[in-house]
């Protein structure tokens, strides 16, 4: 057993602080040992939890429990938490567990998961956390013995006394400590230190959900709750015009059909009864706004890439002068369609209206805007309004929106009584809230030397504001640069999708800088280098990436990957800064019988310090295989406003025999850690479309790259 | 509505249902066994897969009417404690990440593991291609499956 000595605790900068007021509370713990069944914290329970502003309570036993306030989608936030919060505290980690919180804007901020943002929010939150708990165990110990804190070391959930090896468990100091004086601010361990976090920590749900017992929100169940499912337009731009719903009315099992909105929501007592009936519903439509099909947008492209409707985003030196002397100019354009977001469980949400107050339970990334939405339709007060958080069966930023919580509460509204709204893969694929379709235009003007001297990037996108980001590499290390975007408003609706943007934009940017690489005849990992070099030495306005991080990440997935020393092997490089952390990869294609097989994919990331060495390398392969996997196969099309790809029979998602290879690395630099659910996804399709350009000579221009020539032909 | 009689993980239940109710949502709706999930409805992904006289099974497919003189078996109902060479396989790996489609996973390596204890990777690669996971854990579930077949004697 290491221990930690107690050190840098001046008692003079101790404030007599209140203990609701500080870091945290410590209390009883609220379980019992034994639960087994995963317990949903919901508004009544989770008021007799102790502590405000908490974060953990530790038991008389010593059991340390952990409140995880943000959704648990598979990023595994509640293990990584939890290990940061157990390392300062010194806690012993198999006496440690972890329990998703309810949303408590009192206790908590941030309470949502998206943008890779939740590590970088808590980390020193998380910590300090942690060790104030850590700090009044400690002075408890120190009171009970009458000696110095500074006496006193911890490990393993006990407090030392190092002169006389007196220990005692934190459970038995638990009740004392909770009564001290909460410091004003604590020391925080030193990385050397660390004994949880760096190392591979298994995921604290593993049991839960191997036995089949993880409370998702299709799973929860409340008796006297009704079942809802709901006929939404099928397509976009249009609008109820009759409804004619007696045939369903006298289905088995049917208690009402309700129609509100755009909504006929067939409410039964159980799921098949009401998805059975919703087919029979007979519902006419109308047109309510652009009917569009994808072989419109493709025309809007064109007119807005051609089109003076742009915004400028960025714009340094004279990009005019510089396309108007150069000696050669390149050029070419990328497109990405539509995509859903699918997460494997489909949207649903339970809400129990009543007079005057509201609870809900469910699947959702953003509970705090959740609540604030239903508070704006039924006029009822936020604080009347519960948000029970379960497990979601992915996001990948779909339950970032709220409609499917709306629709719930206002049918439950509307119904007086508790009721589930399910959606099939049907309503969830057609359901809108897509990644946008864009097409991006780049040039690069280049002089006599070779020297890129001007860059443009125009994009245009449906329903995204802004399709480019505009300071991100090469930004900086080109004089001459102008970022423009255009948008086309469309009934289709849209949303944040796994990285944002930089998941389609990765792609274009990486591949459009191996064009001009090739144009020069460079090496396409030294070109890059040498424009980082040159950002480094004259910088172009601003620079918002930094540069020695990225030229590591590059020059680590070059060594990793024996860069361009392979026989047979053909490589395609890429790198993208996003949500803050770095990534570079390096992919491997192979030809077998005329056609290209990307074979493996290296991936090094700088995600500064990294929590859970588990969870981390999951998230790095989970990202290449997602990215991957909707570069290849990802394509939702429209046909007068309906989606033409409505299940999994007609929508490829990639499976077990199409991953490549992935090999994981982390850039060890200690520096404060950022997000990881996304930042490994957007470099993939560059540097496969790289990749099959060596081993090929043609270029992947558009995704799903599986419809692209060099598939289909040999 | 007709009853039927349903032996799930060796106990008897009854559930008054219409004759084409998939097992699935008897199991969930009636039984309240919410391990198998639901995902597309078509028995394209996998997520819904529970045994039938110890085969694979797709339940979002099967209509109750046609499984009264089977053995069900759910992923409650796999072991005791969790403790299945299959589940102390995943376990070990780290495999979930949602966690979603891993009671399908499970479920479907299973019933392959009792059909060939030994799979070679290619057997194990064609059977769970069958079943999707949207995060992408398909390296560790490969890893997790090829160890489980280790763990059998």
């Amino acid at each position: 057993m290491t221990t930690t000595a107690y050190k840098n605790s001046r008692r003079d900068f101790l404030k007599k602080l209140s203990v609701t007021g500080g870091g945290l509370m410590l209390g009883f713990r609220w379980f019992s040992a034994e639960a087994e069944v995963p317990v949903i914290l919901n508004n009544s329970n989770w008021s007799v939890v102790p502590g405000f502003n908490s974060y953990l309570s530790i038991a008389t036993n010593g059991m340390v429990t952990i409140y995880s306030p943000n959704p648990e989608l598979g990023q595994n936030i509640m293990t990584s938490f939890a290990m940061i919060v157990a390392e300062e505290l010194d806690a012993d980690w198999t006496k440690v567990d972890v329990v998703q919180a309810p949303l408590d804007t009192k206790r908590f901020e941030r309470q949502l998961t998206g943008g890779s943002g939740a590590i970088p929010h808590s980390w020193k939150r998380l910590r300090n956390a942690g060790a104030t708990a850590r700090y009044l165990l400690v002075s408890a110990a120190a009171k009970r013995w009458n000696v110095p804190m500074e006496e006193c070391a911890t490990a393993d959930g006990f407090v030392i006394h190092s002169k006389t090896g007196s220990k005692l468990g934190y459970g038995e100091l638990a009740e004392e400590a909770s009564k001290m004086s909460v410091p004003a601010d604590v020391p925080l361990k030193n990385r050397k230190d660390f004994k949880l976090i760096g190392k591979p920590i298994k995921n604290v749900q593993n049991k839960n959900i191997i036995t089949g017992k993880a409370i998702f929100g299709l799973d929860f169940y409340r008796e006297g709750m009704v079942f809802a499912s709901i006929q939404r337009p099928p397509a976009f731009g249009t609008k109820i015009k009759s409804v004619n719903a007696t045939a369903a009315k006298a289905m088995p099992g049917i208690i009402d059909v309700v129609t509100f909105k755009n909504n006929v929501a067939v409410v039964g007592k159980s799921t098949w009864e009401v998805m059975k009936a919703k087919k029979v519903l007979k519902i006419e439509y109308e047109k309510d706004g652009n009917i569009e099909s994808t072989s419109d947008h493709d025309k809007i492209f064109i007119s807005l890439l051609n089109g003076d409707k742009v915004k400028e985003r960025r714009k340094d030196g004279d990009v005019e002068t510089a396309f108007k002397n150069a000696a050669q100019v390149i050029r070419n354009e990328y497109q990405c369609p539509f995509i859903p977001h699918n997460p494997l469980e489909p949207m649903n949400f339970f809400a129990h209206v009543r007079e005057g107050e509201v609870e809900l339970i469910g699947p959702t990334q953003t509970p705090g805007s959740a609540r604030k939405a239903v508070s704006d339709l039924l006029k009822i007060p936020e604080d009347k309004i519960s948000v029970t958080i379960t497990r979601l069966g992915g996001g990948f930023g779909r339950r970032l929106k709220f409609d499917y919580v709306l629709e719930a509460a206002e049918l439950s509204s509307i119904i007086k009584m508790p009721v589930k709204v399910i959606w099939s893969r049907e309503d969830d694929m057609m359901g809108g809230s897509y990644r946008p379709a864009v097409r991006y235009r780049f040039e690069a003007a280049l002089d006599a030397n070779g020297n890129l001297i001007g860059y443009k990037c125009r994009g245009a996108g449906i329903n995204v504001e802004n399709c480019v980001r505009q300071d991100n590499f090469p930004s900086g290390a080109v004089d001459n640069l102008l970022i423009e975007s255009a948008e086309h408003i469309s009934p289709i609706t849209t949303g944040a999708w796994r990285a944002p943007v930089t998941n389609f934009l990765a792609f274009a940017e990486q591949s459009f800088l191996d064009e001009v690489a090739l144009a020069v005849k460079k090496d396409p990992i030294q070109f890059r280098l040498e424009l980082l070099q040159k950002a480094k030495n004259n910088p172009v306005g601003a620079i918002k990436y930094s540069i020695e991080r990225m030229e590591t990440v590059i020059k680590q997935a070059a060594e990793k990957s024996g860069w361009g020393n392979k026989k047979g092997i053909h490589q395609g490089f890429s790198v993208y800064f996003s949500h803050a952390s770095y990534v570079a990869q390096v992919c491997e294609v192979v030809m077998t019988a005329g056609k290209p097989v990307v074979k493996k994919i290296y991936a090094v990331s700088d995600c500064g310090e990294v929590i859970n060495k588990s969870g981390a390398m999951q998230q790095v392969m989970g990202a290449v295989t997602d990215g991957y996997g909707h570069a290849m196969y990802g394509k939702l099309t429209f046909k007068d406003g309906e989606a033409q790809q409505k299940n999994f029979n007609e929508y490829r998602l990639i499976r077990m025999k199409e991953i490549p290879e992935i090999e994981v690395h982390f850039i060890d630099n200690g520096v404060d850690p950022t997000g990881l659910g996304e930042p490994a996804l957007p470099p993939t399709g560059g540097a496969v479309a790289n990749a099959i350009f060596k081993a090929t000579g043609k270029r992947l221009k558009n995704q799903p790259f599986i419809d692209e020539p060099v598939f289909k032909s040999v | 509505m007709p009853i039927y009689n349903l032996k799930v993980n060796g106990k008897q239940y009854k559930a008054d249902v219409a004759a084409d109710t998939p097992l699935l949502w008897v199991l969930r709706d009636n039984l309240r066994l919410t391990g198998a999930k639901f995902g597309c409805g078509i028995g394209q992904c996998g997520a819904c897969t529970v045994h039938a006289d110890g085969k694979a099974i797709r339940s979002c497919l099967l209509p109750v009417s046609a499984v009264q003189s089977s053995a069900i078996t759910t992923i409650e109902g796999l072991s005791e404690n969790g403790d299945h060479p299959v589940q102390l396989a995943w376990d070990e790996a780290d495999v979930p990440q949602c966690g979603y489609c891993q009671a399908g996973q499970i479920m479907t390596a299973a019933a392959l593991l009792k059909r060939n204890p030994k799979p070679s990777l290619q057997e194990i690669e064609n059977t769970m291609h069958a079943n999707i996971c949207r995060c992408g854990a398909y390296h560790r579930i490969r890893e997790a499956v090829q160890s489980a077949s280790k763990k059998i004697k």
